[in-house]
């Protein structure tokens, strides 16, 4: 059970330069990937200023990626929409569950904090949440630092791809992966989190086999929430 | 309807994207705003950040080669093991790079 602890909700300039130190490591790998899409891109015929303007504006690398496959004379304007959106949705649901945090902050600040929102910082900022701890600084400093290396490894690429030409041999491409599993391992375990968590995942998988792409994020995190908000825990006797 | 990928084209497909992006990442934050968060609510947020990771990794798992497998499988043995994540990640990825050499 989420509890809101008193100053888990704060963002002094200290948590949010802990939060950047915190991320740092993982975002040497961010780099790699940024190098592999600057490659990619300019492989696909983007220019120079398109691409570092996309890492700068969008930076979502998947969905970055995705768009490089619809790439051609012209880019046909709704799977375009639709392809960025159903890639990226999982955005909203790492709003909605940073929301108790959030609201404790003034409008443009819960804002702001959310424009660098990606699926590390939020999952580094979720653990930190279920110990208690303060977690928006995660999110903030933490994007920020993966922002700034997706922008260099971005930029790296147009020049350096060559460089690693095979990070996926290298198995460079499981990097993230392997993290997001770390902190899903990390958290609290208990039979009926265990569970939700098979739910979500045959429900992901079936997605993935049986839905339009890319939906299946979506539908396995909100069929593992709506089970654990019908499953009520049982409390504690003190 | 079609963008051109020539001129100023390019520039439109990324401000399209960055604000297709801008929504998801302020949407969810958006709509929370209007939901009174009871208990119910905190069960299902709580549920569902989980649940976020595992249906993210689970096809990942499942459609990826033997590479992935055994990096994701590595990295949990080890975290469950040593509960520290920077030897976990770094088992998965030793495990990847030995899988795909031989």
């Amino acid at each position: 059970m989420l509890s809101i602890e008193k100053g888990a909700a704060r963002l002094q300039r200290d948590d949010v330069l802990a939060g950047f130190k915190k991320l740092l490591p993982i975002s040497v790998f961010v780099v790699i990937f940024g190098v592999a899409f600057g490659l990619a891109a300019v492989q696909t015929g983007l220019d120079e200023v398109s691409i570092l303007s996309m890492s700068t504006l969008v930076f979502a690398g998947a969905s970055q990626f995705a768009v490089l496959k619809l790439w051609g004379t012209q880019v046909p304007l709704v799977p375009l929409m639709v392809t960025v959106f159903a890639v990226n949705a999982r955005h909203l649901l790492m709003g909605a569950t940073l929301y108790p945090w959030l609201r404790e902050l003034p409008r443009a600040k819960r804002y702001g904090v959310m424009l660098v929102v990606s699926d590390a910082n939020w999952a580094m900022a979720m653990q930190a949440f279920a110990r208690g701890e303060a977690g928006l600084g995660l999110v903030l400093g933490g994007g920020l630092a993966l922002w700034s290396t997706w922008i260099l490894g971005t930029w790296l690429g147009l020049y350096f791809g060559s460089a690693i030409r095979d990070p996926v041999s290298l198995g460079l491409d499981m990097v993230m992966g392997c993290f997001l599993l770390a902190m899903v391992i990390g958290g609290q375990k208990n039979l009926r989190i265990l569970v939700i968590w098979c739910v979500a995942a045959a429900s992901s998988l079936l997605a993935y086999w049986y839905l339009p792409e890319n939906s299946h994020v979506v539908v396995g995190a909100l069929a593992g929430g709506i089970l654990g908000a019908f499953w009520v825990e049982k409390k504690i006797e003190h | 309807m079609n963008i051109e990928t020539t001129g100023h084209g390019p520039l439109i497909i990324v401000a399209v994207m960055a604000l297709v992006t801008l929504a998801t990442r302020w949407g969810g934050v958006f709509i929370m705003s209007f939901v009174p968060i009871g208990y119910r609510v905190q069960l299902f947020i709580s549920a569902m950040s989980g649940s976020v990771l595992v249906a993210l990794l689970t096809p990942l798992a499942v459609a990826g080669d033997n590479g992935a497998r055994l990096a994701l499988l590595s990295t949990a043995v080890v975290m469950l093991l040593v509960k520290k994540p920077l030897p976990a990640i770094a088992a998965g990825i030793v495990a990847a790079a030995l899988v795909r050499a031989f």
